[in-house]
């Protein structure tokens, strides 16, 4: 012991280590301060890589990316309807990209919500707990499924069908990408639905049984609109979730780079242009910066609707339990 | 599509090193590793700074004491330390040892997979020989031979006039030889009554100026038309011999590869399709084309015209181990693998 120890030391010491002085087992008020700190800043460490991450993500993107606007007009980018990158001299207008992505994911929200949200609702007030049981695992498990099997069960099976039994043109194309889309989003909007749903106090429920409201009454008249802003948020993330996935419409939507006309028509989401491109565009060159220049497009759209989520999940808070 | 898919990625370099550098490598890591786990584990005082070290409880002080220690402790081991990180770091120097001799290949991302897999199963068989194989365009391939970057370089178009004179002006006479042919098929589905186009009616349906099947003699239908990425191989040929300087129709489906066509083509009887001879499989329907049916022996014979020939030049005539290569790659095993890999092969 040196002499700098202090009193406070030797009593901690004494006390968590019962008094053993084996010098391996001594623990101080240093020690102590190791073993908290240790776990502290390594979780700080853990916390700030994703931060980190983040941020050189950020950088090297737009770095990337708005090199382009050097070249090509941001106007003529963004507005402009022919996609023919490798052409001489090249095309980089992306508006027919950013259509097929909003169609697609308008269309398979408009398809995913009514599913997700009817899921969560029957789950939370109808199902008996076996039947709960069950169908919550099968939604989690539809979770599960890799994107790439979804794209090949839409592009195999689906896509051939609908072509047949419509006699569309082609399978490939905006309602059967939406599909697919759809059944990915279906978890996401079921499960955070269900949280909101459970959320909702129980006593306002009660109150409405009490008051003689029949299930149904309660249900559209209490239950939803005191999880409305949780189901938003749901659907906001779900719609954020098809917006961003690649390898569906890499495979289902056709890869048209068009404006289209109708909902069976083929479109090039813009993930699907940067996966299918990416790997032969020349290093450093326009195209190279105008796929890069999708991705910043893409970034901010799903940056959009995660603020969105947010600003519904936190202004339209249920504010606690109405108990007297 | 039994095939393997036509891989159209970047070069991955290829080395030889004595197969043991690496599982020693990981070896010593791993009784570096255990050690260290077994102290931690069952000595968990081990790490950790003693009282006896200094006084005091300053944060700044704890955690430079507790540096030194740990690094003390650290470089007790460090003979185990250095040995293990120089024998796994050592395969994955340039130069290791094996290989005397060394060939870079470089140049067009077609011949790419194919130059890949020759590589490779040329090394198999010669250990003292070491190719590494990148794959960024033909240009860059032809370039390479003209500033000796590389010994080979691919490319699946000819020399450039301009390009010659820059070799004449170097003192080089460059030698290309063809290792393989890369022929496209049009296809329809097998549904589809049509057998024959000509080259006018394949560009009409990609440019879009023909978008019913009537106007081509079959049903009256509209026409899907099914293409590669535009930054394919595949679809360089295709624009070259079919489209000309047309675009191909904004409406045509861009696949990302030739088994993507192929599903494309199989499951849609409006869809018409174009892909690598290698490719064909019996759901699809191949075309003949100016009446010609697309076979190993009409391209051979350049009567089917959508076709191209892959070559690789060196940049004089090839001797030594680059000599040796090229035999082998146009020799019974090299041809073999071409054929594997969707090509037509010259012999």
């Amino acid at each position: 012991m040196t002499p700098a120890m202090s009193e406070g030391d030797v009593q901690m010491s004494s006390l968590s280590a019962g008094g053993n002085q084996d010098s391996n087992s001594t623990t101080s008020v240093v020690e102590l301060k190791v073993q908290e700190g240790l776990p502290k800043y390594f979780f700080l460490a853990a916390a700030s890589t994703s931060l980190l991450v983040m941020a050189l993500i950020m950088i090297f993107l737009f770095r990337e990316g708005l090199a382009i606007f050097g070249k090509v007009n941001p106007v003529s980018f963004f507005f402009g309807k022919a996609w023919y990158p490798t052409y001489d001299p090249p095309e980089f207008g992306i508006l027919a990209l950013i259509v097929g992505s909003v169609s697609v994911t308008l269309f398979s929200s408009l398809v995913a919500i009514p599913l997700g949200v009817g899921t969560a609702l029957y789950l939370s007030v109808l199902a008996g707990p076996t039947v709960r049981e069950y169908v919550k695992a099968a939604v989690e498990l539809l979770a599960s499924l890799p994107s790439v099997v979804l794209g090949f069960l839409g592009m195999v099976v689906i896509a051939p069908a609908m072509q047949q039994i419509l006699d569309v043109p082609t399978g490939l194309n905006i309602v059967s990408a939406s599909i697919v889309l759809a059944i990915m989003a279906i978890p996401t909007i079921t499960s955070i639905s269900e949280d909101a749903l459970y959320a909702v106090p129980r006593d306002n429920l009660e109150a409405s049984y009490a008051l003689g409201a029949t299930r149904w009454e309660t249900m559209s008249r209490i239950l939803v609109p005191g999880a409305l802003s949780g189901i938003g948020t749901a659907v906001i993330l779900g719609m954020s979730r098809a917006m961003g996935e690649t390898m569906v419409v890499l495979m289902v939507a056709g890869g048209a780079a068009q404006i289209p006309s109708s909902l069976f028509d083929s479109v090039r989401p813009m993930p699907a242009s940067i996966a299918a491109e990416m790997g032969e565009a020349p290093f450093g060159g326009e195209h190279y910066h105008a796929l890069f220049a999708i991705g910043i497009v893409l970034f901010l759209m799903t940056l959009i609707f995660n603020l969105v989520a947010t600003y519904i999940s936190n202004r339209f808070q249920q504010k606690g339990a109405s108990t007297l | 599509m039994g095939r393997p898919a036509r891989r159209e990625n970047s070069g991955i370099p290829l080395r030889c090193y004595p197969f043991w550098v690496g599982p020693a490598g990981v070896g010593c890591l791993a009784l570096y590793a255990s050690v260290w786990s077994y102290l931690i584990v069952s000595k968990p005082g081990y790490l950790v700074v003693r009282p006896t070290i200094f006084g005091g409880g300053e944060l700044k002080m704890m955690w430079k004491t507790l540096w030194e220690n740990i690094m003390n402790k650290f470089f007790k081991m460090g003979k185990l330390i250095i040995f293990g990180i120089l024998i796994t770091v050592l395969p994955l120097c340039p130069s290791s040892a094996g290989a005397d001799e060394k060939i870079s290949i470089t140049g067009s991302t077609t011949a790419l997979p194919v130059a890949q897999r020759l590589a490779e199963d040329y090394m198999d068989t010669h250990h003292e020989v070491s190719i590494s194989v990148a794959g960024t365009g033909s240009g860059d391939g032809i370039r390479a031979i003209i500033d000796g970057s590389a010994d080979i370089g691919t490319s699946s178009r000819d020399m450039k006039a301009k390009e010659v004179a820059l070799a004449l002006e170097k003192g080089l006479k460059p030698v290309k030889q063809v290792i393989a042919l890369d022929c496209i098929v049009p296809v329809v589905n097998s549904d589809n009554p049509l057998t024959d186009l000509n080259l006018a009616q394949l560009r009409g349906i990609y440019n879009g100026k023909i978008r019913n099947w009537k106007d081509v003699g079959g049903n009256d239908k509209p026409i899907v038309a099914i293409s590669r990425d535009s930054s394919s191989g595949t679809f360089e040929v295709w624009q070259e011999k079919i489209l000309n300087k047309d675009k191909v129709r904004p409406d045509a489906q861009l696949q990302a590869s030739n088994g993507a066509v192929a599903q494309a083509v199989a499951g849609n009887k409006y869809a018409i399709g174009y892909l690598g001879i290698g490719y064909l499989n019996s759901n699809l329907k191949p075309l003949k084309v100016n009446g010609v049916t697309a076979s190993f022996e009409t391209t051979k014979t350049k009567v089917y015209p959508i076709f191209r020939e892959l070559f690789m030049f060196t940049r004089g005539k090839p001797t030594g181990p680059v000599k040796a290569f090229l035999d082998f790659v146009k020799g019974p095993k090299g041809q073999k693998i071409v054929r594997e890999e969707g090509f037509v092969a010259i012999n």
